[in-house]
């Protein structure tokens, strides 16, 4: 990039210095000009209000369209600006009542009937009604909206055809407005954990109004049309997100802070720094918690640690050989210290896991109660693969271990490398992908055993065991069982929560313990920074839910006082 | 006429630039929606890809992007759904641009003076302390040098903040985070423009005339002398207009440097395409510059 012009015809010709010097300093002059003015422009810009909470939120969002939103960080603010029929607990992260304050169920479990609030209204003070939702619903099931989460509203009486396209009547999709506040919503099969998805954001009500105006760009027209506690205030990427209480909000009375700045940041020593000189009152993402420094964070008040519902794994090509036998797919499981791994990598005082599920995660009213799983038993891993045809490891096919670039996902694979070569005698070469490369090798089984990881949508096992059902896009290890699709379906088809937990725990065995398409390694835990001296409002939960509307400075009167 | 010439053989550059891009980018495994988690249909990814036109055959595509480049419109950024690749370049050039000034004017403001003060003093003192600082801002990369100036100037002894944009207190370490590499590449090049010079006829003549050493050094030295800095001016203006994926990280700077990078890892294939064509246009326009200022400089250098 930095090399000299490329060669110029130069001919030779009579000095004349005059016009030569006058430009010369002409552009010197020039540059000083533009020197002042770069100065002024920096030191002129900006004069906005401080904010009453700042949060480090990790990586910038992609959007901020609840039905287009893919990650944690674009989820978080995107759930402040926008809210569904119920919205999730600050402390416990269940469902409460959100923009509906009431609903009935049928005794099927497969109608829910939604009364929202009379004072339901937009950041604008227009109404929110039951045709708001409707079309909302419609809007990020209908395939031109193109949404990857459109599948989280499959649940809906024919949600899966309409949103793939094979039905084009809507009218045929289970939700309705019986009057302009009644919303009626009728479901596929009972769904245990359906009031946990109604608060999530592809479910939450949006502003046909903006969105039928100016398309892709409806979140930088104005006035913004908010329906939940915050209105965006502006978005400047990489910048900060600011937003501003929404004074429509039905809940305003409790909506704490008046104007939140959300920055984004990936550099984790940026974010700590930020976050020590008190420029940012939280940091709450664990991208940006190095392993290393944990041993020291631990020791401090203000960093707070707490399990969530999400695990870390890998995946089998089940379609490769010798991988195809359960019996080498348990061997390899078996011979795995997981303690090893969370100890001496990790370090954050995550769980070992032996099954998908991780612990807490609930079953409607009642906690569920996983299967076992296989555990640490060398000499069992080094039978099973004798049965399979590899005694002491001879003979065994040479296999790779894939994992995206990253140094704990290194450290990770170095270690389960080093567990196999000592235990089982198999050498397992490692390859390490960009992450885009990696994706694509995943969904093309382009792998033999590929590092993995999940965190829940909502609180229920379902949403790690469906991923595994045979026709799931996101199954991709190339297992299919019949057997295990069945028990699944059975389970979810119950209505007693706790004959469903014993069939929920029936499936998860068939996939943890008997076939193994994939090795459970931990459940991660969540980490935050936060003074809990200075601000309250924020509380760790299984859910790793934080609602904005009830983080606050202590000591800032309600109508935010401006001290920054 | 030279540079006329010059400037038709723009377009069709910057086309073939732009293709070659186009073409690159989709070349390279996975795409920008192979994610973590897919869509829970095939068909939803299908409605995806027909949405940006990505099921289409390449030259179809790139007929579709020049239609729209003909209306000064980049389309719609794959990996920031709600914003379009002009939203993103309005928003984050000028910063970038901002940075880049300032970070150019303490390179020549700082490298000029040392590489003239080093020649003057040749092979005594001055020049090799001057020197070996040139030669370690050469050295020392961005990131170790960012966060060295972080931990002094802003932890230590807190004179500047650790990090975000807005203020001018702000710009003081990103500049010279920024700065520091070019200050010492120019200084090296005006020392060594500047010895070459004095040992030249018109020099030696200059002070036979009774010339002062000072108007020789600055007023028939220096103007020679800085023939390379000012060849090396186009190219690093462009590289630092443009941001640095490093220092806008490092002190969470609102910058196009960034995207320039992130784009290519996310398979932003809109946005790779857009910022490249930016980035040619800027180094292809500030060469021209440069050679035109070569003109003016250099008296014996002329162009049709």
């Amino acid at each position: 990039m930095v090399s000299r012009p490329g060669a110029k015809p130069i001919r030779s010709g009579p000095s004349s210095p005059g016009p030569a010097r006058r430009v010369v300093s002409s552009f010197s002059y020039a540059l000083v000009c533009a020197g002042v003015i770069g100065l002024l422009a920096v030191g002129c810009s900006r004069h906005e209000p401080a904010a009453n909470l700042v949060i480090i939120n990790g990586a910038e969002p992609e959007s901020l369209d609840p039905h287009l939103v893919t990650g944690q960080a674009d989820g978080r603010v995107a759930m402040g600006l926008f809210e569904g029929v119920t919205r999730y607990d600050e402390r416990t992260g269940s469902a409460s009542p959100g923009l509906a304050e009431r609903w009935d169920i049928s005794p099927d479990g497969r109608v829910y009937t939604f009364h929202l609030r009379t004072n339901a209204s937009w950041s604008t003070g227009e109404p929110i009604t039951a045709e708001d939702f409707v079309w909302s619903w419609r809007r990020i099931l209908d395939p031109a909206t193109a949404s990857e989460y459109a599948g989280v509203l499959f649940y809906l009486k024919n949600g899966e055809p309409f949103g793939t396209g094979k039905l084009k009547d809507f009218s045929q999709v289970g939700v309705r407005a019986l009057d302009e506040r009644t919303l009626r919503v009728e479901l596929e099969a009972p769904t245990a954990f359906f009031l946990d998805l109604s608060g999530y954001q592809p479910y939450t009500v949006v502003p046909r109004r903006m969105i039928e105006r100016y398309g892709d760009r409806w979140l930088h027209a104005r006035p913004f049309m908010a329906s939940g506690a915050y209105v965006l205030d502006f978005w400047r990427l990489n910048d900060k997100i600011r937003l501003r209480r929404n004074p429509h909000y039905w809940d305003v009375a409790n909506t704490k802070s008046e104007i939140i700045d959300m920055l984004p940041c990936v550099v984790a020593t940026t974010a700590f720094n930020l976050y020590q000189s008190h420029q940012a009152d939280v940091l709450w993402d664990k991208d940006l918690i190095p392993p290393e420094l944990l041993d020291a964070f631990r020791q401090r008040p203000d960093f707070h640690v707490f399990n969530l519902l999400g695990n870390y794994f890998f995946r089998y090509n089940v379609t490769r050989k010798p991988l195809d036998d359960a019996r080498v797919r348990k061997a390899l499981a078996l011979a795995i210290d997981k303690q090893r791994i969370v100890q001496r990598i990790t370090r954050g005082g995550e769980p070992v896991a032996a099954c998908m599920s991780p612990p807490g995660i609930a079953n409607g009213p009642l906690l569920y109660q996983p299967p076992a799983g296989l555990g640490y038993d060398p000499q069992k891993a080094r039978d099973l693969l004798a049965e399979a045809g590899y005694p002491g490891g001879k003979g065994f096919p040479a296999i790779e271990y894939t994992y995206n670039t990253q140094e704990s996902h290194k450290k990770i694979a170095v270690e389960l490398q080093e567990m196999w070569q000592r235990e089982l005698g198999i050498h397992v070469s490692l390859r390490q992908l960009e992450w885009k490369t990696y994706f694509r090798a995943q969904s093309m089984l382009d792998y033999d055993l590929i590092r993995s990881s999940w965190v829940e949508d909502y609180n229920d096992p379902n949403t790690f065991l469906d991923l595994f059902m045979s026709d799931n896009p996101n199954n991709r290890t190339g297992w299919k069982s019949p057997a295990y699709d069945q028990a699944l379906r059975r389970a979810n088809a119950e209505i007693d929560p706790a004959t469903r937990g014993r069939l929920l725990r029936d499936a998860e065995s068939i996939l943890v313990e008997d076939q193994v398409p994939v090795v459970p390694l931990y459940f991660y835990v969540g980490m935050e920074f936060y003074d809990s001296h200075k601000l309250t409002g924020i509380y760790g939960n299984i859910r790793d839910e934080h609602p904005l509307r009830t983080i606050h400075r202590l000591g800032e009167t309600r109508v935010g006082s401006l001290r920054r | 006429m030279y540079f006329l010439k010059r400037l038709a053989f723009l377009p069709p550059l910057l086309l073939v630039i732009a293709f070659l891009a186009f073409v690159l980018v989709r070349v390279a495994p996975g795409g920008p929606f192979d994610k973590e988690r897919k869509p829970a249909s095939p068909e939803i990814e299908r409605a995806l890809l027909a949405r940006y036109h990505l099921d289409e055959p390449i030259l179809k595509q790139f007929g579709r992007f020049l239609g729209g480049l003909a209306q000064g419109d980049f389309g719609a950024s794959l990996k920031y759904r709600n914003h379009t690749v002009s939203d993103i370049i309005a928003q984050a050039l000028p910063v970038s641009m901002e940075l880049g000034a300032l970070a150019f004017l303490f390179a020549l403001g700082f490298g000029l003076p040392a590489g003239v003060i080093a020649a003057m003093g040749r092979g005594r003192w001055s020049d090799y302390s001057l020197s070996f600082l040139a030669l370690l801002a050469v050295c020392v990369p961005g990131f170790v040098a960012g966060p060295l100036l972080v931990l002094l100037f802003a932890i230590h002894w807190q004179v500047f903040p650790v990090a975000l944009w807005g203020g001018a207190m702000n710009a003081v370490l990103p500049t010279v985070s920024l700065g520091l590499y070019f200050a010492g590449k120019v200084a090296r090049l005006t020392r060594e423009g500047m010895l070459e010079v004095l040992q030249m006829d018109f020099i030696t003549a200059a002070r036979a005339k009774g010339l002062s050493e000072t108007q020789i050094l600055l007023r028939h030295a220096l103007r020679l002398a800085i023939l390379p800095v000012v060849s090396y001016s186009g190219p690093m203006l462009a590289d630092l207009l443009t941001g640095s994926f490093v220092v806008e990280n490092l002190f969470q700077i609102p910058g196009i440097g960034v995207f320039m990078v992130n784009s290519a890892l996310s398979r932003d294939y809109t946005m790779v395409v857009g910022l490249v064509l930016l980035y040619a246009i800027l180094l292809l326009l500030l060469n021209l510059i440069v050679d035109a200022a070569y003109t003016v400089l250099d008296p014996r250098v002329r162009h049709e």
